[in-house]
Order: structure tokens, then sequence, then C-alpha cells
């Protein structure tokens, strides 16, 4: 086989393959299609190569001691040393002419004897059991395992429903000790406060004296613990995870745009789970954005259209809506909350009513250095490329608060922001007709004389785009309530009330419409948007002062480093 | 104490001489500090040939060249270089570097200058394990009394090369025997062995730098290499064996005891030397070099081909007692530490009160020993205590071979060992002691009482 530029041969069951000096070989037989199965090895985190469930047979190439020279077979083939026992496969890196084999019945022995190990003292309950159905420990019993027992003593007995940490629950007797937890918080969380007591089978995973697991990572030790040990406090035992449906999605929370999987069952979300994504959040997501589906079903959620404050349909609500912007002295408030198509939507409304300011209210937060930035806004570099702002918004609307007193702004569109929290007055906003388009109560809607309910995240589709200027989408995993109206429809159908003219409601066809403007979006498609996202050029906004510090996989710009 | 003739006392040569005391003083009276004058002036180079020519093998139990495994150190790192004395002499039936440490502590600490000097260590330390306190204030108090006479710390005799060296204590584990979780637990973390590759101590070893982990009678004989010179050293003994060896003999011989040997074969040391079996017993079987080693059978014949192509055939004292000659009887000289079981032992017995203590000293973190320690500790004790299954022999023969080779650390091996060879040579012995102690009503009294006490 020829060997490409920086790659080097190995072998793998007889075949070769071309790969990266030092990828791992759990990796290397991935391309191939064959899983070296394995509890500790994680790809985001250092080898501990303490499961040994991934052994394999290991050879070189043999070379003669006496002469150096390559050893050969009699039909001319290098002769493969075989080292006489396994060795692992996540610790073995890929080297010029390195062998293995993941299926000869040495490994396959290998793998039946650790299954049998840990199975030894593993309560054998999966029917009650959370993990039943995503657990590794049991995928792994039924496919490498012997299928029956040869252990007739006494297990051991640990804790039971131990707490960690706010979040956190741990079940002692089902922990595999592979350690992936504790390098997890040591190597990314920085938060080292899990360890093991005890020696041998009696080893038992437990916080530190006088600490817990609280930090705001601490939800991704349970994606990452292959077995039932450690259970979210929130999910456990709320649903069996064979009846959810995923969906992919964003986390709202920030610009970084952790990629997230939501898993919903007839019309409920149950929980919210990082997605893979090794250009943004590699395998993981703050424990803050998984909580952000409670907002979905919270009590104070608008549920239904009014008019000055009188329960009507979302059709009136959107016709009274557009009424009042017909009338010449109108402000909008967007968001950085909004999607890439509803930030185009409400700039076409803007355009065409000759709005007197258009405003977006900054969100700024403590940077973590790892997944959450100082912008806690997910879209404000939408808003930039959709043309809706100019300029970085202000964490207050001081400037619309002038023209509200100076009678230059008689209405105002806000979608999604709190008028009161953004810096007005009450007696500002008392002065001027209200137009809200939001999800959940607060003093602008309560103020509101028009009020449109539209719809969180989960109960809609669309893109956003981060501090990388990464395009990405999200998906409906839910349906809003019943009173409540799609936001870009909403928009779509103000415009194309205000304009006379049709405007595109829906997400794919409004893309049609952006993708064909010769923009930085050019060629991209809702439907075709991979979901790994896409980057744009961003290179328009250079100048820009963005505030993102340094977080996983994003390095600021100097001269916004200079400024903070 | 009278010394046995046929011992060849080097490193302990005056460690039981009446009169002899740990202080600086004496062992200066003794020529001590004498090869550390001499080392500071040599080359290091030299100093390192002289231990490799010297054929010197590893005292701690797996018997690798010393001069060997310090050229493997990682020179072009640039960073600093650490020696590791090891004195966390765990292994069961060994006693010999406490008599060291006890009885001639300034001889250690000559031995680790100099190795440090000829290796260009910046630091060196001295891992004590738990169970020696008074060790540990031995060599403290030596290491203040060498540091006073600028024998340790800066500027060593005005050679320009300093090297301090710091006592650290175990907690009581095992597995700080083993050099990487050695040096986990000499960082103050858990004693988890690492994974080699690539922690290998040599490249990456103490706080990530290149480490020398040296067995604390290893050290010793590096002084009296020099002194003799590697050539007379290498007389010593068989070639590939040079040197003496401290033997530690418990159990059933009637001089129980250490006694440092060279160039005798087995039976010399357990007969001659101990005085064999106590009167009215017979020798049944002898763990030769720490209990996870593979036992030797009393009325067994080794036979075979060594190195030169010349055949063998020895009984078991007839065994050469040197690394070549265990092993080629097929178990290993391990750290030293000789068990005589005499024929009031019950084997089964004895492996149930071996594997108590590897289960409770495995460090839990491979799968293999982890869970198969302490299952063999739960079969074994059960048949102790009288509920033998009749495929309790298969099940154990079988567990033991699915540890072997299988972990990150040895200690897979020395769970394993004893359980394959003690099955191997005792396994009638295993069905009959099942058969009997599986019958209701019959006196298990005798077997619960020498059972494991937990």
């Amino acid at each position: 086989m020829e060997e490409k530029e920086n790659l080097i041969t190995v072998n793998i069951d007889g075949q070769d393959l071309q790969v990266p000096p030092g990828m791992n070989m759990v990796e290397a037989a991935a391309i191939l299609g064959k899983e070296i199965p394995h509890y500790c090895y994680h790809p985001k985190l250092t080898i501990a190569g303490n499961c040994r469930m991934c052994l394999v047979e290991l050879g070189m190439p043999g070379r003669d001691r006496a002469t150096g020279e390559p050893m050969v077979n009699k039909d001319g083939t290098p002769k493969i040393m075989w080292m006489p026992g396994p060795a692992i496969g996540c610790g073995t890196k890929a080297a010029p002419g390195l062998h293995i084999k993941t299926d000869s019945p040495k490994a396959l022995e290998s793998r039946e004897a650790v299954t049998e190990f840990l199975l030894i003292n593993h309560p054998l309950d999966c029917p009650i059991c959370d993990q039943a159905g995503e657990c590794t420990l049991q995928e792994f019993s039924s496919s490498h395992g012997r299928g029956y027992s040869r252990f007739i003593e006494q297990k051991n007995v640990k804790p039971k429903r131990t707490r960690l940490g706010p979040r956190v629950t741990l079940d002692d007797e089902r922990c595999v000790l592979c350690s992936r937890c504790i390098r997890f918080c040591d190597e990314v969380a920085g938060d080292s406060v899990l360890g093991f007591t005890d020696r041998g089978s009696y080893s038992t995973l437990t916080c530190f004296p006088g600490k817990e697991l609280a930090n705001n990572y601490s939800l991704n030790t349970v994606d990452i613990c292959p077995v039932g040990a450690l259970t979210s406090t929130d999910f456990r035992f709320k649903m069996r995870v064979w009846f959810l449906k995923e969906t992919n999605s964003i986390d709202f929370e920030t610009s970084v745009g952790v990629n997230t999987v939501v898993s919903a069952r007839e019309g409920t979300i149950y929980r919210v789970k990082p997605r893979r994504n090794d250009q943004v959040n590699d395998t993981w997501m703050p424990d803050s954005g998984r909580e952000l589906y409670k907002q979905v079903e919270s009590d104070d959620r608008l549920i239904q259209c009014t008019i000055d404050s009188l329960a009507t349909s979302a059709v009136d609500a959107i016709a009274k809506a557009s009424e009042c912007l017909q009338g010449g002295g109108v402000a909008i408030v967007g968001s950085g909350q909004c999607s890439v198509e509803e930030q185009f939507a409400l700039k076409a409304i803007s355009d065409g009513i000759g709005a007197k300011g258009v405003y977006l209210v900054a969100r700024y937060g403590k940077d973590d250095g790892i997944l959450m930035s100082v912008d806690r806004n997910p879209n404000v570099r939408g808003a930039l490329m959709a043309g809706l702002v100019n300029d970085l918004p202000d964490e207050q609307l001081g400037e619309l608060g002038a023209k509200i007193d100076s009678g230059e702004v008689t209405t105002v569109f806000s979608v999604k922001e709190d008028l009161i929290a953004g810096g007005l007055t009450e007696d500002q906003v008392g002065k001027v007709k209200i137009i809200y388009l939001g999800t959940h109560e607060n003093t602008t809607s309560s103020l509101a004389d028009v009020l449109i309910a539209g719809l969180t995240q989960f109960e809609k589709s669309g893109t956003v785009i981060n501090q990388q200027f990464r395009l990405q989408k999200f998906s409906r995993v839910v349906p809003g309530p019943g009173g409540a109206i799609e936001d870009l429809y909403a928009l779509a159908t103000i415009q194309a009330n205000l304009s006379g003219e049709s405007f595109p409601s829906t997400v794919g066809s409004l893309w049609k419409q952006i993708g064909t403007e010769g923009s930085v979006f050019e060629g991209i498609s809702f439907q075709s948007l991979s979901d790994q996202g896409e980057l744009l050029d961003g290179s328009a906004f250079e100048h820009f002062s963005f505030r993102e510090g340094k977080s996983l996989h994003f390095e600021p710009k100097k001269e916004a480093l200079a400024i903070e | 104490m009278s010394v046995h003739p046929k011992e060849q006392r080097i490193i302990l040569k005056y460690a039981d001489e009446p009169g002899y005391t740990p202080d600086i003083d004496c062992y200066m009276k003794n020529g001590g500090y004498e090869m550390l004058k001499k080392a500071v002036g040599m080359e290091k180079q030299a100093i390192c040939d002289e231990v490799k020519n010297s054929q010197l093998r590893g005292r701690g139990g797996a018997g690798f060249p010393a001069g060997v495994k310090w050229s493997f150190v990682d020179r072009k790192s640039g960073k600093p270089v650490y020696m590791v004395c090891n004195c966390d002499e765990s292994e069961p039936g060994t006693f010999k570097d406490r008599q060291i440490v006890h009885k001639d502590p300034h001889q250690l600490i000559e031995g680790i200058i100099i190795s440090s000097f000829a290796t260009d260590c910046a630091k060196a330390f001295i891992y004590i394990r738990e169970e020696m306190p008074k060790g540990a204030e031995i060599l403290n108090q030596a290491i203040k009394e060498a540091k006073e006479k600028n024998f340790v710390g800066d500027d060593i005799l005005g050679s320009g090369y300093s090297c301090d060296i710091v006592v650290h204590r175990g907690a009581a584990a095992y597995i700080c025997g083993e050099e990487t979780g050695l040096i986990e637990s000499l960082e103050g973390k858990r004693a988890n062995p690492r994974i080699k590759p690539p922690y290998f101590p040599a490249v990456l070893g103490l706080y990530m730098c290149p480490t020398i982990v040296n067995n604390v009678e290893t050290l010793c004989n590096v002084l009296h290499i020099l002194r003799m010179g590697a050539d007379e050293f290498a007389k010593i003994g068989r070639p590939n064996n040079t040197g003496t060896r401290i033997w530690c003999v418990s159990g059933g011989v009637k001089r129980p005891g250490y006694y440092e040997v060279a160039g005798i074969t087995l039976g010399e040391l357990v007969y001659d030397i101990c005085g064999g079996p106590k009167d009215g017993r017979t020798i049944k079987a002898i763990i030769p070099g720490g209990s996870s080693m593979k036992i030797l059978k009393s009325g067994e014949r080794f036979t075979g081909k060594d190195r030169d192509g010349n055949g063998y055939d020895w009984g078991i004292e007839d065994i050469p007692l040197d690394y070549d000659g265990i092993a080629a009887a097929g178990s290993m000289s391990g750290s030293g530490g000789m068990m005589v079981l005499d024929d009031s032992v019950e084997i089964p017995v004895a492996l149930a009160n071996l594997m108590a203590f590897y289960s409770h000293e495995s460090c839990g973190q491979c799968t293999p020993c982890r869970e198969g320690s302490l299952w063999l500790k739960k079969i074994t004790t059960r048949m102790v205590h009288g509920q033998a299954r009749p495929d309790d022999v298969d099940l154990m023969k079988s567990v033991a071979d699915q540890i072997e080779g299988r972990t990150i650390c040895a200690f897979g091996f020395a769970v394993a060992w004893p359980v394959q060879s003690y099955l191997a040579k005792f396994e009638d012995e295993f069905r009959e002691f099942a058969e009997r102690h599986s019958r209701m009503g019959g006196d298990r009294t005798a077997a619960k009482e020498l059972a494991c006490n937990h």
C-alpha cells in the first residue's frame, strides 16, 4: 500500500489502513467499521487503560537480532512477531507496520473474561436500572458475555443513592470503576472533587471530604458514565430511555452554540444532552443548558394571544399588530435569542415601515473558559449577518428611552425582550403602544397592547450563528401550546400585511430567499445544512469588539482581549 | 550472632557485629564514605560503566540489570532526573531491606549518593513502607548526620554536585512496591500503577521527569562494585547472577532468618544454613522468592537445557540459588523471600491465606485483578470453611488464567501464579481437601482456625 504524506500504514485483522501516527487502535478500528469494545476509554479524556475490555493481540514486523534485517516469511511478506499477552487497544498508538487482531480467539476470550469479571459484583437487575437501554455494560454483556454466571459467592455491598451534588446521584454498586468521571472533573471541568476510596473490589467512587460535585459541568459525568452508576437526579426514573425520541438542537444559553440532543416522548421533553461536535463543544455541555427545557411547561408561559389584555386568536392579534405598526413612530427591539430566519423577517419589517430604530439587548455573563462565554445571547451574530443591526448591542435601551421621551417613538415592537429589564422605565413604557411577541410573562407582556404568544426554541426549527460564525440548526422537538403561534409565521404574516406582498413563512421557504441573495449564505439551504453546522465568512465583522474570551474551541481576536 | 560459614557477607558484613551501631561515626570507623570520596573524583560515566560491567541485577523482584536500567534514562528532555530508592519491602516473606535500614543506614545513603552522582540525579527519595516507622526515624537521623559531614546536600565534598535525600513514608499498601505505583504515591496520589507505554519511569517518572527506581539492596551493591571493581564483583556467584543475595527464609525450618549468600544451591541454604525441617517434619514445598512466585514441590524433578545447551536434571535441593537457576526451575527468585512449607501445611489453606492478602492489596484499577482476586479469595475461603464444591478447582484455574498478563502492572501475575502453580502441583490435595471439607459433620475447626482472618 502506498504511503500517503504524514500517514502510516497499520494492519487491523489483515486489512491495511492508513492512519495518522499516534492514533489509538480503538479509533483506527472504528475507521474500518470495527468496534473494539471499551468502558474507560473516552475520545476526549486521557487514556486510563484500566477496564481492560479493549484487549487485542498486538504484533510488529520482526527484525533479526543479529543483523537487524527485517524478518520475512517464505512468501516474502514481513514476519509479524506477536506479543504473548494481549494489549489494550486504547493505549496502543499507531506505529509503522503495527498489526493488531481484534477478533482472534485470544482477543474474544479476553473480552469474555473481562465481561465476566465486571458482572460478578454488579447487580444483575437491569429491569429496574435507570440506565437500561443505554448501558454499555448491558450491551457488551450481551455481545461479549458468556451468557451464564459461574459466580456463586455473595456480591459486594456498596452505597446506593449517594448524593454527589445537587444534580448527580450515585449508585456505587453499579460503578465499574472506569474513572471517566474522575478524569472529566480533573481534565475538563477543572474541579477535582471525585476520587476512589478503599482498595480492590471494594473501591468506591466518592467526593473528597467536604466537597460536592456541584460545578456547572457535573452532568457530563452522567453522560460519560458507561453504566447506571452516575445518574441525573432530575431525570432518573422518570422515563425509560427506549421510549424517548431524540431531536438535534442547540443550547441557547451562550454564543458558544453547544450542540445538543433533546429527548421527548408524547409532547413532553425529559432531558437535554450534549451532541458531539469536535469543532464546538466536543462531547460536553453545561448543566445550566440542560434545564432550559423546563421553560416549555413553566407556569409563567404565555399560552394565549391578547389585545388590550383580552384573550384573542393569533390571527386577530397579528392583524392588530400589523395595524399598529403602520402608524409611524415605530421602534423595534429585536433579540439575540431569535433565530436567523426571524431576524431576517424582522429586518424586512423594519425596512418596510422605516423604523425609528432597531435595538438588541446585550446579555453578558462571566466567561468560564469552557463552554459559557461572556455573550449570553446565542445569535447576536445572526442579527448582524441578517443586517437587522449594524453594531454590537448595548446592555441598556437608553437611546430608545430618549427617543420615547422626545416623542419620536410612539410604538415599540418588542420580540422576546422585556423592555423594563432592558432599562426603560415604567413611565417610558407607559407612554408608548407596545406590541410584544414572546414566550413568557414579564412586565412588558403584562403592559402590551398587543401580545402575540410565540414558541420556545424547542417548539420550532431554525438556525443560529455562534461565536465562530458557524451556522447551526435546531429542530422542533415538541409542538407548542395551542394558543401560541410560531414566531416566524407571525413575523412573516405581519410583513405580508404591511407590504401587501407574500413573505415566506416557513424556515425552508425563507432559506430559498436568504440563500440566493449573493450574501455569505449563498448556496446554503436549511435542508442541506449539516448537523455539525457550517462555518460562514465573518470577515466583514472583524473590526467588531466581540466580548468572548477563550473557550473550548474559540480563540478570541487580540483586540477583543485588549478590551477585556 | 555467629555467621554460618557458607554465608558470604558483603552488604551485611557489619550489620550484626557486636557493638556495631547505626550512627555515622561507627560507619566511618569501618571505612564508610570512603567510596563516596573516591566516586566524586571519578567520571560519572565510568561509575555507570562499572555498574553495567558488574552485571548487577536488580534485587527488588524482576532482576533487571541495574546498569542497563540507568542507561535508559532520557537525557534529551532537559528535565531533572530523580533517584528513587524503593524501600517499600512489602512482598510477604521478605525482610532483608529492613536489616540494612535498621542496622546500617549509612551504607544505603552512601549507595544512593554514589548512584545519584553517577546518574546525575537532581534529588533522591527513599520511599519507605509505613510498617517501618523506626526505619524512617533511623534514616532521617542518618541523613542529618551525613549532611553535617557534607556527604549529602549542597556541593557534596566540594565536587560541585548537590543532592538531597528525602524520606517519604508510605501508607501501608503492597502496590506501592510497584515502581509506577510508588511514583504515583510519592506524588501524593492514590498508588495506581501507570500504563506502560507511555509512562516508563526512565522517561516519564516522578512528576513526569526521568526517574530511576532501585531497590535498597541494589543501591548498596553499587558501593561494593566501586570498592571491589566490576571484574572482582562479577566473580561472586555465577555469570549473569553476580554478587551476593540476601535470602529471607521463613516457615518450616530450624533456623529461619536472613542469609547473605552467593553461588550455593537451594538445598545448601535450606538444609545446611537453615538446618532443614523442624524435627519430625518433612519439607513439602518451597516458595522461592516472595509469596507471588510459583511454588516448588519437594520430590519434583526440574529438567531442561541451560543457555549453553547443557542438560540439567535437578531435585528441589539442587537448584542453583540465583536468578537463572530458579528461573530454570520454572519460578523466579523475586524479592528473595523464601517460604518453606512443611508437611503440617495444607496447601489449600495456604492459598486461602494468600488470596486474602492479594484481594486486600489489589489497587482496584484493572478489572481482572480487582474482581478476580476477590473472587479467588471468596472461593478459597469458602473451601476452608467446609463448603467446597467439586468444580471449584477448575473454576479457580480458569479465573487465574483470566487474570494473568491482562493487567497494567505485574500484580496480575502475582495473583495468578500462586493459584496456577499450587493447583498444577497439588491438584490431588485440593480435590481431596474439597471432598473432605464438604462432608457434613466433619471437624472443620482446625481448618477455620488456619483460614484467613476476615
